[in-house]
């Protein structure tokens, strides 16, 4: 399967023998995200129009897959798959609402940059759209916002997107990391409503829009962006819903956005100062 | 990684670079706003043409809005829905050639102004000899803005007043007093209405009258039922007041007609203009709806058809406060203006200047949304605004008022709406469901914005430097010759707040020219008549208008600047009736009346 703004997600446990017949056949599961969220995408704006702009969502996208090509070619000397950088693109397509053209280019640019030039041992450490979207909003929020709106007026939207999402992140084996999230998000929306009296209601509204269905299905499930361990995974969720809540105790609008964008490279740290620490350990026993 | 060293310290670069852009951009654009803060008169007259002056209370003008008490139920957030009712309207109620303002107030029990010009430079309120002040009383509701317009035909403007509440009608005894007619024209019960305006969409000389429905008609905002009455949605919202269409059938009878003529909407209206936008010879109609998109619909006379998202102006919903028409780019055709909400980081909607595109007509007509390009959108919370020649240069500006809640400045309640407004409907449409505002701002103590046109394709903002400079929660704006001096002053009125008469002085080398129409095949206040006008290879319509911006009527008469030019080709008035008038010697520096020819 994949996630929204960084890579595909892919299910080895799925995976059937390679026979070529078969093989033409079989849809590839890196293209389950890319098609998941263009469906999300359509249907949202064909039913009740969310797009900024046709424009402006192309820009986002096309900006992103010609970043894509162009450093693959020239960091890793190979035309790179396009799933990862269409996700970015229309991840930033959707979620980045401005008036203007350039916020768009600009925050797909800086989202697929972030990926070759953050990166420690190999790896890079942000999700590439929550890096960018995350920057764009603290260096230029005169001019951009992110999507905080609903798809709609009705329940119907909200539970097809999200029993679609839970299918398809189930079959990816990254349902736990989304499940952890949004039961933590609740239990620190409670909480919440019980330190500052609000309406619990009110609490628990941000998660029914279409923001969170994307930060859920695609963002913090990021395979190149979280942790490898079952456990670990699941503790960067709850740890990235903890930081939301700290964040909204102090009325931070984009709290999840910049809870991922804090929690999500320190994980990615620990676990590759953890895993170079056991290689050095492994070598010096050897 | 395959890549050079060079390479790699290249891409970081130019990273670093990408991530300083929105920074430089930041810089660039304050580098422009540098010399545009405030100026005294002859600096701001030398560099901008024209200067404001405040001058309510020295003109006799001591009007305060007051804003309702609405149900207990909604005492946590009372501020952000009680939050409109300060309208403005000018007329020239008794024909004395000086132009008078009408104002709504909304406080339970406070009474409405009709201040008479008194020609010498001050104001009298005459509004309770006249039988129109007391129209806020507890159970009749409470004023939201009023239109004028001589449904009868008699000469004299009648006053239409539309309400959270039971809407009224008063017909203008010859300027001496006003009688309620609105039994006799049969006007809805109740109906919580943020808009109306007089057009005649049948072109059968009699005035009609649509009224734009806010809240739903069935609530009734100091008794509630129920919670559940604000909007199902941020943005998509469909569960407002209706709309009415008041088809004029002559003796002060009117006849309900928006179902049978295709106007169906429950949107959110909060505003309305009407104009010939395509030329047909018949009131095209463009709502701004708050919580969704705007709607326009074309009519052919017969029908009214819906062609927002097909013309361009109904595709992104946003928050539609105002709707006004202007020939911006002095091209003979209307751009509509229409006011929605940025706020900084939280929502950046961008006000739309809708313009014609270019080799689109009729029925095939298209939008683009051009006021980013030049240089308009950027208005924070904005409401009211105008088109008009502020500086007489022969290009219509833009004034527009801004802000929704000033209360405690440091503290903002901006976190808890937008959570709200992004949940679902069962969420955001009870107020019970929002948290309490307990004193906080919400876009307030805002900067008004002057936008001057350039006549090369910008606008230029010089609000501070002319002079408007007051950080109220404004809401109407309307734009009239207070004191017939051939300039446009700017009235305003603020939520909650005095009003502010903003006095023009203008650079005296650009030139005017007034025309003051007087149908008599057509309706007599000539709303919907247009006049185009040439001059030193130059032109631009304006249109006669019944009601337009939010809340608000600017003064009947038609006002152009010429520049330096002190001479005019012709203009060309093209009356509802259908009939076009060539005026050849129309006269510079003076009000032209012009009577429609029989």
């Amino acid at each position: 399967m994949t996630q929204l703004t960084g890579e595909p997600l892919t299910n080895s446990a799925t995976a059937v023998p390679d026979v070529p017949a078969r093989r033409k056949l079989r849809f590839d599961n890196r293209y389950v995200a890319p098609l998941f969220i263009t469906v999300i995408l359509l249907v949202g704006h064909l039913s009740y129009g969310i797009l900024e702009s046709y424009q402006k969502t192309a820009l986002a996208i096309a900006v992103a897959i010609i970043a894509e090509l162009i450093l693959g070619r020239i960091f890793f000397g190979k035309w790179l798959n396009l799933a990862s950088a269409y996700i970015t693109g229309i991840s930033v397509g959707i979620l980045v609402r401005s008036p203007a053209y350039w916020p768009y280019a600009l925050c797909s640019l800086i989202s697929i940059m972030s990926k070759y030039v953050l990166r420690v041992k190999g790896r890079h450490i942000w999700n590439p759209s929550n890096f960018g979207i995350a920057v764009l909003l603290f260096l230029a929020p005169e001019t951009m916002a992110v999507l905080s709106i609903q798809w709609g007026n009705n329940y119907w939207s909200l539970l097809v997107i999200w029993i679609l999402g839970s299918i398809i992140i189930w079959r990816a084996r990254r349902f736990h990391i989304s499940a952890t999230y949004v039961v933590s998000f609740f239990l620190f929306a409670f909480l919440r409503s019980w330190i500052t009296g609000d309406p619990w209601q009110a609490e628990v509204a941000p998660i029914t829009g279409p923001m969170y269905q994307l930060f859920v299905f695609f963002m913090i499930t990021d395979p190149k962006t979280t942790v490898r361990s079952r456990t670990g995974q699941c503790l960067v969720a709850f740890g990235v819903a903890l930081a939301e809540f700290f964040l909204r105790l102090d009325q931070v609008v984009y709290a999840p956005i910049f809870a991922l964008f804090f929690v999500g490279p320190a994980a990615n740290l620990v676990e590759i100062w953890w895993d170079s620490r056991k290689t050095t350990v492994a070598t010096a026993d050897g | 990684m395959p890549a050079s060293r060079p390479a790699k310290i290249l891409l970081v670069l130019l990273f670093l670079a990408l991530l300083a852009t929105p920074l430089a951009l930041k810089r660039l654009a304050a580098r422009r706003e540098v010399g545009k803060s405030k100026m005294d008169t002859a600096s701001a007259l030398a560099r901008y043409g024209l200067f404001f002056q405040e001058v309510a209370k020295s003109s006799g003008v001591d009007f305060v809005h007051q804003a309702p008490t609405l149900d207990h139920k909604l005492d946590h957030i009372m501020p952000q829905v009680a939050s409109m009712g300060a309208g403005a309207s000018i007329v020239d109620f008794d024909r004395d050639g000086w132009q008078d303002i009408y104002l709504t107030n909304s406080g339970e029990g406070s009474l409405n102004r009709l201040y008479r010009n008194q020609g010498d430079g001050t104001f009298t309120d005459v509004a309770g000899n006249l039988g129109i002040a007391d129209l806020n009383q507890p159970g009749t509701g409470v004023s939201m803005g009023a239109v004028w317009g001589d449904y009868d035909n008699d000469g004299y403007e009648d006053l239409f007043v539309y309400k959270w509440g039971r809407p009224q009608l008063f017909h203008n005894d010859g300027g001496k007093h006003f009688t309620n007619v609105t039994e006799a024209a049969a006007l809805p019960k109740w109906v919580n209405a943020n808009t109306a305006i007089w057009f005649d969409y049948d072109g059968d000389g009699l005035l009609d009258l649509f009224i734009g429905g806010y809240y739903s008609e069935d609530i009734d905002l100091w008794h509630l039922k129920t919670t559940r009455m604000m909007p199902e949605s941020f943005e998509y919202a469909k569960n407002g007041g209706r709309k009415y269409l008041y088809h004029n059938l002559g003796a002060g009878k009117f006849e309900e007609v928006s179902a049978k003529l295709g106007i169906n909407s429950r949107r959110w209206a909060l505003a309305a203009a009407a104009a010939d936008l395509r030329g047909s010879g018949h009131q095209d109609l463009f709502v701004a709806n708050d919580y969704g998109v705007s709607e326009l619909y074309f009519n052919d006379g017969q029908q009214f058809h819906e062609v927002g998202e097909q013309t361009g102006v109904g595709f992104a919903p946003k928050s539609g406060m105002t709707a006004a028409f202007g020939d911006v780019l002095n091209r003979g055709e209307y751009a509509v203006y229409v006011s929605n909400i940025s706020e900084d980081g939280v929502l950046i909607q961008g006000n739309n200047l809708w313009i014609p595109r270019e080799g689109t007509t009729g029925d095939g007509q298209r939008y683009d949304n051009l006021s980013r390009a030049l240089g308009v959108e950027m208005g924070g919370w904005s409401w009211g605004m105008q088109f008009g020649d502020l500086n007489n240069d022969g290009e219509l500006d833009i004034y527009l008022t801004n802000g929704y809640v000033s209360a405690d400045r440091s503290k903002s309640y901006w976190y808890d709406f937008s959570k709200v407004a992004g949940g679902n409907s069962s969420i955001i449409g009870d107020a019970a469901n929002w948290p309490a505002m307990e004193g906080r701002s919400l876009s307030g103590y805002q900067q008004k914005r002057v936008w001057l046109n350039d006549g090369a394709g910008k606008f230029n903002e010089v609000a501070q430097a002319v002079g408007a400079t007051d950080t109220y929660d404004g809401r109407a704006v309307a734009l009239v010759d207070l004191w017939n001096r051939g300039v446009l002053d700017v009235v305003v009125t603020n939520q909650r707040g005095p009003l502010l008469i903003y006095k023009n002085t203008v650079s005296p080398e650009n030139n005017w020219i007034d025309f003051e129409l007087e149908g008599t095949a057509s309706n007599r206040s000539a709303l919907g008549a247009e006049v185009k006008l040439f001059w030193n290879g130059r032109q631009q319509v304006q249109t006669v208008s019944g009601g337009s911006g939010f809340c608000a009527e600017n003064q009947r008469r038609l006002h152009f600047g010429l520049g330096k030019t002190a001479q005019v080709e012709k203009a060309v008035i093209r009356w509802p009736s259908g009939k076009v008038q060539t005026i050849d010697n129309a006269s510079v520096g003076h009000i032209n009346k012009i009577k429609e020819p029989s």
